[in-house]
């Protein structure tokens, strides 16, 4: 039996967390056998073929003049076609903005189970048990499917890309579909970037994250400042967010973004439980806080206890003289 | 014009979570019931389209056992008109369950706006909503953190999250939208709110669910991070912390 990985592009060019779900598409083959066939829907092929190398036996490439922004009703229309084809056990999405959005069109129409943002998969007595973090990560839920096929979404950052491998060139196919982008009732009108080069906090590979401690809007210039130095994405506690400091849109925790970078670094946050929640998978926590018995101390591998204006920009004229050595 | 407005009642976010004996599902003693936090944002947008209006209907509507009464009475106190409860028992549903007796409701009613919180913070599965307006064969925008909804309220243009930027997108009504934090500032209920709600009606209905799509086998706590360690006091710290950066996390 196949497995069916949706091929995620933006711009023309295929996203990193296609190549997760190829990746973790490749490790499942290991296990449940089957090609590894991916479907895509674009404007123009977004160079599928070089996709042979990270596992992909075959390409199926729906194709449409509306297809250069996210279309909904298109886009499930394919990945259907495309499951009406392969006939695959398991379809992996990522728990990207767009997966989140069109993995649950594709389970309704196919009248299948979904497990969403999935943090691991395996195979037990021949069925697919997928992990899922519940309760913004207080908790994790393992789900079996009682149809087939299996709808997965994975969350970004956590699966490896698949190798580079001296796999073939895979075939691309066209899939042919019908879709009247006037029948969906929904169109992208304009996509408006934010501050440009940024990173969203869910991709992101090091966070510096601010709270309370820091007194007043003003001071997150440190933490950008920090952020520039480390290459890393800026995000902010709730109490933060909900005194108008920062953008919604920055918040870590629940009701905020669920985040699994490499470096997550807590400045002046005290560790709220909904905090603690949304960034405690990250694979190294550094917090700097005044106060010992701050409980974000519990959850980091290493502490700073100390003034955030007086810590941060020492860190950040180390952390440039670093990058300055090369 | 009859707005929706889909509801769920969740576990305080600062509930510790316990594992019931079941192994499968959360430990009910001690938690404090509440809202789904964005779909406080749904109730307040339905609730402005209906005041900028000056007429229309706001229904609220939660599937769940007898205790999501008080959470739609919360939501009755906030504003919105009447409410529906699809009364379930036994283990809670998974999201296709839910989203097939939530369409079968909406088919008999013809609101122009279904609204949901983007995701509820206790599954954190953020289905329901497509899965509801694909049932419905209706457009969907999720993630919704603004929204403008033309003169004649035939259309709408949302703005969704997406990342590093908004997805604008027009939509023809009826049209399903899932609202994220920062689509509006939620009002909180007035005692005179409070009062008017305990004479709204709730119309209840027992609903049979379809056979479930997931099931869940087991629900644990994450394994525990091992304990860290405190590098030192203020920014004389500053080098060991680069160090262990650097040498033994190897992160940056």
């Amino acid at each position: 039996m196949a497995i069916l990985v949706f091929i995620e592009q933006k711009g023309g060019l295929v996203r990193t967390v296609a190549r997760e779900a190829l990746g973790e598409a490749v490790r499942l083959a290991a296990t449940l056998g089957g090609p590894v066939v991916g479907v895509c829907a674009a404007a123009a092929d977004p160079g599928l073929a070089a996709l042979g190398e990270a596992g992909a036996s075959e390409l199926l490439l729906a194709t449409h003049a509306s297809f250069g922004h996210y279309e909904p009703a298109g886009y499930a229309r394919a990945v259907v076609a495309a499951v009406e084809k392969v006939k695959p056990a398991v379809v992996l999405f990522s728990a990207s903005a767009m997966g989140r959005d069109l993995a649950p069109r594709v389970a309704a129409r196919l009248g299948v189970g979904l497990a969403a943002d999935c943090t691991g998969l395996a195979v037990e007595g021949g069925r697919l048990i997928a992990s899922r973090p519940v309760y913004a990560g207080k908790a994790v839920q393992r789900v079996a499917f009682t149809g087939a096929p299996a709808l997965v979404s994975l969350r970004p950052k956590v699966f490896a890309p698949a190798p580079a491998q001296n796999g073939g060139a895979p075939a691309v196919t066209p899939l042919a579909i019908e879709h009247d982008p006037a029948a969906a009732r929904a169109r992208v009108l304009e996509v408006r970037t934010g501050s440009a080069g940024k990173v969203d906090l869910t991709e992101a590979e090091i966070i510096v994250s601010g709270g309370r401690g820091l007194k007043g809007p003003e001071n997150f210039a440190m933490i950008e400042a920090l952020a520039a130095a480390l290459g890393a994405t800026v995000g902010a506690s709730r109490a933060v967010v909900d005194a108008g400091w920062r953008p919604h849109g920055d918040q870590v925790g629940q009701t905020g973004k669920t985040v699994s970078p490499k470096l997550y670094v807590a400045v002046a946050i005290s560790g709220a439980i909904q905090h603690l929640a949304g960034m405690s998978s990250s694979r190294c926590i550094v917090a700097i806080n005044k106060d010992p018995d701050a409980p974000i101390f519990k959850v980091a591998d290493f502490g700073v206890v100390g003034d955030a204006f007086e810590v941060v920009p020492a860190l950040t004229e180390a952390v440039k003289a670093l990058n300055a050595r090369g | 014009m009859l707005q929706v407005v889909c509801i769920k009642q969740v576990a305080d976010t600062e509930t510790r979570v316990k594992v019931a004996s079941d192994g499968r599902t959360l430990d009910p003693t001690a938690v404090t019931w509440i809202l789904n936090p964005y779909d406080e944002f749904a109730i307040e947008q339905a609730l402005r389209i209906r005041e900028a209006a000056g007429a229309g209907e706001v229904v609220v509507l939660s599937l769940g056992g007898a205790g999501v009464q008080t959470t739609l009475r919360n939501a009755l106190a906030m504003g919105a008109d009447r409410a529906i409860h699809l009364k379930t028992d036994g283990a809670p549903p998974e999201p296709l369950q839910v989203a097939r007796a939530i369409a079968a409701e909406l088919k008999g009613l013809d609101a122009r706006l279904l609204w949901f919180g983007k995701q509820a913070v206790d599954d954190d599965a953020a289905q329901v909503p497509p899965m509801v307006a694909e049932l419905l064969g209706h457009p969907c925008v999720t993630v919704v953190a603004a929204i403008t909804l033309s003169a004649d309220a035939t259309q709408a243009v949302a703005e969704r999250e997406v990342e590093g930027g908004r997805e604008v997108v027009e939509v023809t009504l009826p049209a399903v939208l899932s609202a994220e934090k920062g689509l509006n500032e939620p009002r909180f209920a007035s005692l005179k709110g409070i009062m008017a709600a305990k004479k709204k009606p709730i119309d209840e209905k027992a609903v049979t669910l379809a056979p479930p799509a997931l099931e869940v086998v087991s629900l644990a706590l994450p394994a525990a991070r091992s304990p860290g360690r405190i590098v030192g006091q203020g920014a004389a710290a500053v080098p060991e912390l680069v160090r262990v950066l650097r040498e033994e996390a190897k992160v940056i």
